[in-house]
């Protein structure tokens, strides 16, 4: 989905929810917890903590193995998860899942998969707003095969200019691999635009989901990229596991990823038969309690209802951004139309850095620096920024404590 | 806890942010070199102007948190006139002050540094602190590479 699902009332009941995230109710230097930083991980609700729990209390074995009974327990409980991802971006078929470590894992799974179809001068299309996990991976197949990075620019309100993109695409352009929601900026892309116009001239399309899939509906079917990659701690899951979504022609192209036991139906010294999509990328004993959690986080996800997180998450970005143009010499970096609760700032002779101290020491997480997303810092030439990123346990209590602290900041150094 | 970011965030530290000192390329720098904050993106750069083994002039330029431009401002300040083993030893005094080593261990005066002993609560901000040092050193080692708190 390109915009967020608008509902005209918010069907969220925040105080019942933040009973489900038991880390709200922490301290730190004996203040309440105010936790702003949800960008770079999100905190998990005790359904998915006990599922993990659960797994190793009751139900930890190996997967995809013996015929005992907790090993098909395991099995069940790690297979089903892997439906509830499907379910969650409506892929056509669970085999479309694979299970990595988050987006970073994935898109390294893409660039290595695909290195061998570059050839020197192809082109890779990417944004000045990417992760650094959607640039990097690319260089090193850049550096592989003599290919090369194109990319798109953003304008000063921090969205894609779609015509240079346009231009971009050409008789070169083997890929194009984009940030749906941005992390700097919480710009949300035009996604469906991109990968249609990408389409038009029979161009691949990646897409980064990392800060989408926790805050919108997402359709892949409805989209019709060839992949999304997704991260679990993102989403109220536990870190160490995410999902690769690939339609099934392109999995099925693409060699393995990593050699090793699962990802094979049969071993000798003379040759390998590898095993069938989504198992050939997945070598190893995997992260089987991350899956089953990452299984119950989009339970959570949907008993709430993604167009109601949305819909609150929209409210609380609007409730902090008015707050936010009340601060005098506070700048907001990221002022795109359709932006995600994220919002990121400069405040004038302030480094970011000592915002982060101030703040922290008045028990508020938020994240200051380059956001692994350095490119973004050098488009509006500043060496970081301070974010403040919303989610639907937050509340607007909680922004005033932000904006009371940021005032103090302002005291420290006036 | 606001008493320990004051303890942090001292008058001098914060006028040193504000009007920084010896702030600015050296022309007549014999050795300089380049250091980098991954961590936030800080860079600083240090100028040394050498004559018989003594620094005779100081400056840096580069875009840093209060900590981390203080801490170069007053780094500046307090090597002119000193020898290379002098600014050596500074640098390990001031080393064990940000991260809390008892004051014995110093090997040398610290002076005015002492502003800094709030950094050694937060460790986090230590690479603040210690970045212009770092460069300082790396300057004075004439390593061609930037160098990282990394």
């Amino acid at each position: 989905m390109d915009s967020p699902g608008v509902i005209t009332q918010a069907a969220l009941d925040v105080d019942r929810v933040r009973q489900d995230f038991p880390i709200l109710h922490e301290q730190v230097y004996g203040i309440d917890l105010v936790y702003l930083d949800n960008a770079a991980t999100t905190q998990k609700p005790r359904t998915v903590i006990e599922a993990v729990t659960n797994y190793y209390s009751v139900g930890n074995a190996n997967v995809h193995r013996a015929v005992h009974r907790l090993s098909q327990v395991a099995t069940e409980a790690y297979e089903g998860a892997r439906v509830k991802v499907q379910r969650l971006i409506n892929a056509a078929d669970s085999r479309e899942i694979v299970w990595l470590r988050g987006v970073t894992e994935g898109i390294n799974l893409i660039a290595n998969g695909l290195s061998a179809q570059f050839k020197p001068g192809d082109e890779i299309v990417v944004s000045n707003m990417e992760h650094h996990s959607n640039i990097v991976p690319w260089q090193m197949l850049c550096q592989r095969t003599g290919a090369v990075l194109r990319v798109i620019p953003i304008d000063e309100s921090g969205q894609l200019e779609m015509d240079r993109f346009e231009e971009l695409l050409g008789p070169r352009t083997k890929l194009v691999s984009v940030v749906h929601v941005s992390n700097a900026l919480g710009t949300v892309n035009p996604v469906k635009r991109i990968v249609d116009l990408a389409h038009e001239r029979g161009i691949p399309v990646v897409i980064d989901g990392a800060q989408c899939v926790q805050h919108y509906p997402v359709d892949v079917q409805e989209l019709d990229c060839e992949f999304y990659a997704i991260s679990g701690h993102k989403m109220y899951a536990p870190t160490g596991i995410g999902a690769l979504y690939g339609k099934a022609d392109w999995l099925e192209r693409l060699p393995p990823y990593q050699g090793g036991g699962d990802m094979i139906l049969s071993v000798s010294f003379e040759g390998t038969t590898y095993n069938e999509i989504p198992f050939k990328f997945e070598a190893g004993t995997p992260h089987i309690a991350g899956a089953i959690g990452m299984g119950a986080a989009v339970d959570y996800l949907l008993s709430l209802g993604l167009e109601n997180i949305a819909s609150y998450e929209h409210d609380l970005l609007e409730y902090a951004t008015e707050q936010a143009l009340q601060i005098p010499g506070l700048q907001i970096v990221g002022t795109a139309d359709k932006k995600s609760s994220v919002l990121s700032f400069t405040i004038d002779r302030v480094h970011p850095h000592d915002i982060g101290t101030i703040l922290d020491q008045q028990g508020i997480a938020i994240r200051t620096g380059h956001h692994c997303a350095q490119p973004v810092m050098d488009r509006y030439q500043i060496p970081a920024t301070a974010r403040i990123s919303l989610c639907f346990y937050n509340t607007r209590q909680e922004i005033d404590a932000a904006f009371a602290a940021l005032r103090k900041v302002q005291e420290v150094f006036s | 806890m606001m008493s320990q970011l004051d303890e942090l965030y001292q008058e001098v530290i914060l006028d040193h942010n504000k009007s920084p000192r010896n702030f600015g390329a050296l022309d007549s720098a014999n050795l300089q070199a380049e250091g980098h904050n991954p961590l936030c993106g800080d860079k600083v750069k240090v100028f040394i102007e050498i004559q018989k083994g003594l620094i005779r002039n100081v400056t840096f330029q580069g875009a840093g948190c209060a900590i981390s431009t203080a801490s170069a401002s007053l780094m500046t300040e307090s090597l002119k006139g000193k020898t290379v083993q002098e600014a050596r030893k500074l640098m390990d005094s001031f080393h064990d002050l940000v991260t809390g080593q008892d004051e014995e261990s110093y090997s040398c005066e610290i002076g005015k540094l002492a502003v800094f002993e709030g950094v050694k609560k937060y460790p986090v901000r230590v690479k603040c602190a210690t970045l212009a040092w770092h460069t300082l050193q790396a300057a004075l080692n004439q390593d061609k590479a930037p160098v990282t708190t990394e």
